[in-house]
């Protein structure tokens, strides 16, 4: 069943450089849920900061402006770049692909193996970041020049340098990656499985992929130009000489606004895995699912201005932007009405997984209807970096991120580590983190309708800040960023728990169709002995005419047996 | 909501308030009967003993129009959000109707300087007058600015007028505004723009047309001849 | 939802499309160097359109060492070809030798491309003088780590298929010469020809 070998790899062959994609998964697992911790403390600065109105913060001290500032940058930078992506697309990815296709490891292994160490430096190099003169970069996660390569204003030294290396090495790794992916799903397929009969994970993540994959290249040569200008002096942005800072923009938010999707896309790819199993029904529309995903994927090339409505853009452009955006609001919906729907006349049971997933979905609504105010150009004259935005993009980007990943986590974790998580933990963590992320989050819509403005650290340097109901609203966030760095222990206590009493998970203990519960808990090196043959789509569930509500994919037709 | 907004003190203030509003209904409404579909599923399909979940891949056209039909009806919306906000973007910044007063407007890092162009009417002669940090405007008369940035990215914020434009280096952007409620209102930079963004403000007073050229004259050059 | 799906071959893994995994890898990286050098180009070409004055800069590149060098990656380019097709014909020593010529031509691209940069740096050209000069250092300047790049790749697959294996990878790095090649024939009028 699992490949002899004539003698086991060593330690360092088997867990550091491996080119199993299991392993490569975990990698960038832990990676990514170190960089999570990194991100939230930082969070935890600007919340503490925010509200105790400058007050030293207990266990990392007084915050002052340009430290703000890079606090505020790095937040986000970690948070998309090195956790978002790494646990959504390279860890999910990488253990899942191979899995549910039938595969025994991706196309590339070694390639596979070289993306993470890349990654790994990127990570060194962006953490090392804060520790040089001057600080780590603080012009925020869009790093618009000019103010990204004048120090004298910014106050960094070697942070936009390293920022920059950092980010492009990130960038490099997850190319690598997306290659893998995306040549993994479209050929390495099991017999049998055609296309329509992937799972929607892995339709997901291939999205995800060539999307990367497209939108990256123009804020790459960007941000080569914005090094270039930063280290050599060149004048790439700088108008003075020619140049123009709204070219980093475009090249900027070309990339940027795909990369939302990037990120979103497997996050309902675990939503569409999750809800058949534990409402025991097939997804609704797999089909339609799927070709709304690629309208998506599409129409997110289309939009990316209307981050730049009021940044000098001719405004004769805002109106077609302003069009795109709200169209596609359109597949979104119907993805979203898809699960919903999935629900319909199901039988439904409330286990972690599936807690996570409906949260998902709860939140996510409010991220995607708030973004209709942010994408009519005219709404957007007085939305725009004000705290509105902050709570739109928090609404739409922790879902997938937060939600979706643990929904993951808790789904697949008996398959990773072969051990079961525990259920009370589990809700433990999930109710008081929906709780807690809303009162973060809510009061900033309250902030953005009064016009706050993004990224100050002084809110009470302005009279109309110092407003009572809006110092309520700092307050009432900050209770619940707490509130929300709290309730993770529950999820870390689970860990510990599982490593000692958990129970040994089994091949299938959620009764799935899909192929990764085909294999051991956790699947040996190679994954399947021989192909697998592939008999039907992934989401027979309930089937008319069966004992067993579940069908799995390679399960072969029962000889004279009815379809 | 809308006394989650400040008070609106320009002439095309209610325009953009009225689509905000408009917006927050529309999305509200689809919102909460969402939700109330979401969780509504999931406490009356809860697994019970004996009851089995149905069948519904929804493989055929007609089983997928219950979520085609609604997402029809989104898109509806959608273009009707778009065509009413159109008209108002096009007020706001592709017009520039005639104005009363002309200003020039330049972010610094971390100031505002506002230059206004004397008696000759015209910017950049020696007649000029011009402050740090304070913008006086008559009541109920167009003015029209030029924002330009003198070193990094600044973006005008004054969220009561609800104008908001970046501010751009080598670049001079023309807006427009009328002020329709006297009173002091913060001037804000939304744009980062270094180790001092936090401390950017400016703020502009808004008042009669006699407090308006009487504050003029007070800051005129002394070498130029008396205001109009 | 049910049909016959006798597998194509019961007894291993493979590859479930026509095209073999190695290619298809390669010709999606070839398109995300495409977008990258796409995103270079349009940003180059935009500023260009607002900078007419920019034909008088341009005019000091050296047009007859560009045109060269376009010739010389062009028959670099049918190199490779002709050490893949020596391939297919199992003629592994033959395509060694025609890997070693387009070395060549890569090595006699980069030789001239110093030249160039010498004597325009001697000129009072350099990287800073104007954003034309950025434009043309940065954009040949990745260009050229590319081809050093290319190089390298062509060198080892050279050594692999002089031992007799690899051979299949001839094709992967003609692929990646050939583009290469095309974006070269991008910037040579970009930036040599003043318009």
């Amino acid at each position: 069943m699992a490949n002899a070998h004539a003698h086991e790899p060593g330690l360092l062959r088997r867990y550091v450089f491996s080119t199993d994609h299991k392993t490569i998964a975990k990698q960038y697992l832990f990676t990514g849920i170190f960089m999570g911790i990194v991100g939230g403390l930082l969070a935890y600065v600007i919340r503490v900061h925010l509200a105790t109105n400058g007050q030293p913060v207990p266990g990392f001290g007084a915050v002052g402006p340009q430290q703000y500032n890079s606090v505020v940058t790095m937040h986000g930078t970690i948070m998309i770049f090195w956790v978002a992506m790494p646990i959504l697309l390279a860890a999910l990815g990488n253990f899942l692909i191979p899995l549910m296709i039938g595969a025994r490891d991706m196309a590339f292994p070694r390639l596979n193996m070289l993306s993470y160490w890349i990654f790994f430096l990127s990570t060194v190099i962006l953490l090392v970041s804060f520790f040089v003169p001057g600080g780590a970069a603080a012009g925020g996660w869009t790093s618009y020049p000019p103010l990204a390569v004048s120090p004298q204003y910014s106050g960094e030294t070697w942070g936009v340098a390293l920022w920059l290396l950092a980010v492009a090495l990130e960038f490099a790794a997850f190319l690598m990656g997306g290659i893998n992916f995306i040549t993994t799903a479209i050929n390495l397929r099991a017999p049998g499985m055609r296309l329509f009969d992937m799972p929607l994970m892995v339709w997901m993540q291939l999205s995800a992929s060539v999307i990367f994959l497209f939108s990256v290249g123009p804020l790459i040569a960007g941000a080569i130009l914005l090094l270039l200008d930063r280290v050599v002096g060149t004048g790439f942005y700088d108008p003075a000489r020619g140049g123009d800072p709204v070219l980093f923009q475009h090249l900027f938010w070309f990339f940027g606004h795909p990369e939302v999707y990037v990120i979103l896309l497997p996050g309902l790819g675990a939503i569409a895995e999750i809800l058949p199993v534990f409402a025991r029904k097939p997804i609704f529309g797999y089909r339609m699912i799927v070709y709304a995903t690629l309208i998506t994927g599409v129409l997110s090339f289309l939009v990316w201005a209307h981050h730049q409505f009021v940044a000098g853009i001719d405004p004769r452009l805002a109106t077609p932007f302003s069009v795109t955006t709200i169209l596609i609001s359109v597949p979104i919906a119907v993805m979203l009405f898809a699960f919903i729907a999935t629900l319909y006349q199901g039988s439904i049971s409330l286990e972690t997984p599936m807690l996570w997933a409906l949260g998902m979905l709860v939140v996510f609504l409010l991220g995607g209807v708030t973004g209709i105010h942010l994408g009519s150009a005219a709404s957007d004259i007085y939305l725009h970096d004000t705290y509105f935005v902050v709570a739109h993009f928090h609404y739409t980007l922790i879902p997938p991120v937060v939600f979706s990943f643990f929904a993951a986590f808790y789904y697949w974790y008996p398959k990773m580590f072969g051990r079961r998580l525990n259920e009370v933990l589990g809700h433990l963590h999930f109710w008081p983190t929906l709780v807690f992320f809303n009162l973060t989050f809510l009061p900033m819509f309250v902030l953005g309708f009064a016009g706050h403005h993004r990224r100050i650290a002084n809110p009470q340097f302005f009279e109309a800040l110092r407003d009572p109901t809006l110092v309520r609203m700092q307050w009432l966030a900050t209770v619940g960023a707490v509130g929300m760095l709290v309730a993770q222990i529950p999820f870390l206590v689970n860990l510990v728990w599982s490593a000692w009493r958990g129970a040994p998970a089994g091949e299938n203990p959620w009764r799935a169709n899909t192929l990764e519960w085909t294999t051991p808990s956790p699947p040996p090196h190679g994954n399947f002995a021989g192909p697998p043959v592939v008999y039907r789509g992934p989401y027979e569930y309930s089937v008319p005419g069966r004992s067993e509500d579940w069908w799995p994919q390679t399960l072969a037709p029962e000889r004279g047996a009815g379809a | 909501m809308s006394s989650w907004l400040p008070e609106a003190a320009s002439s095309y203030a209610g325009d953009l308030d009225r689509l905000l509003t408009l917006i927050t209904i529309i999305v509200g409404v689809w919102f909460l009967l969402a939700e109330a579909v979401l969780i509504g599923f999931v406490v009356r399909y809860r697994r019970r003993p004996g009851r089995r979940a149905a069948y519904l891949p929804a493989t055929s056209l007609r089983s997928m129009s219950f979520v085609l039909a609604p997402c029809a009806l989104i898109l509806g919306f959608d273009l009707v959000i778009d065509a009413l906000s159109a008209p108002v973007w096009e007020k706001v910044k592709l017009e520039l109707p005639p104005h009363d007063e002309l200003v020039r407007i330049q972010g610094e890092a971390w100031q505002w300087r506002i230059t206004y162009p004397g008696a000759d009417g015209r910017l950049d002669t020696a007649d000029d007058v011009q402050t740090l940090n304070e913008l006086h405007v008559p009541l109920e008369k167009t003015i029209l600015f030029e924002l330009t940035a003198r070193d990094v990215l600044h973006s005008l914020w004054i969220p009561e007028l609800r104008l908001k434009q970046d501010a751009v280096p080598g670049r001079s952007i023309r807006g427009w505004f009328r002020a329709t409620r006297e009173g002091e209102y913060a001037v804000v930079c939304a744009e980062i723009c270094g180790i001092a963004h936090t401390f950017m403000a400016g703020k502009l007073r808004v008042e009669s047309e006699a407090e308006y050229r009487q504050w003029l004259q007070s800051r005129a050059p002394a070498s130029a001849p008396a205001q109009g | 939802m049910e049909s016959s799906r006798a597998p194509a071959s019961a007894s291993g893994f493979r590859e479930a499309t026509e095209v073999p995994t190695g290619r298809l890898g390669l010709w999606w990286f070839l398109a995300s160097e495409t977008v990258i050098f796409g995103g270079l180009i349009t940003s180059y070409v935009l500023l260009r359109w607002r900078h007419p004055e920019w034909s008088s800069e341009a005019s000091h590149t050296l047009n007859a060492a560009g045109g060269f060098n376009t010739l010389v990656l062009l028959s670099s380019s049918l190199t490779v070809v002709l050490a893949h097709e020596a391939v297919a014909h199992g003629d592994l020593p033959r395509a060694a030798r025609h890997l070693g010529v387009t070395l060549l031509g890569g090595l006699v691209f980069l030789c001239v491309k110093a030249f160039e940069y010498s004597h325009e740096i001697a000129e009072g050209f350099t990287p800073l003088t104007s954003l034309f000069w950025s434009y043309y250092y940065g954009m040949t300047g990745l260009h050229a780590l590319h081809v050093i790049g290319g190089m390298i790749a062509i060198a080892a697959v050279a050594l692999g298929v002089r031992r007799g294996r690899d051979a299949q990878r001839v094709e992967y790095v003609g692929l990646y010469w050939h583009f290469v090649d095309v974006v070269w024939i991008f910037l040579f009028p970009l930036l040599y020809l003043a318009s």
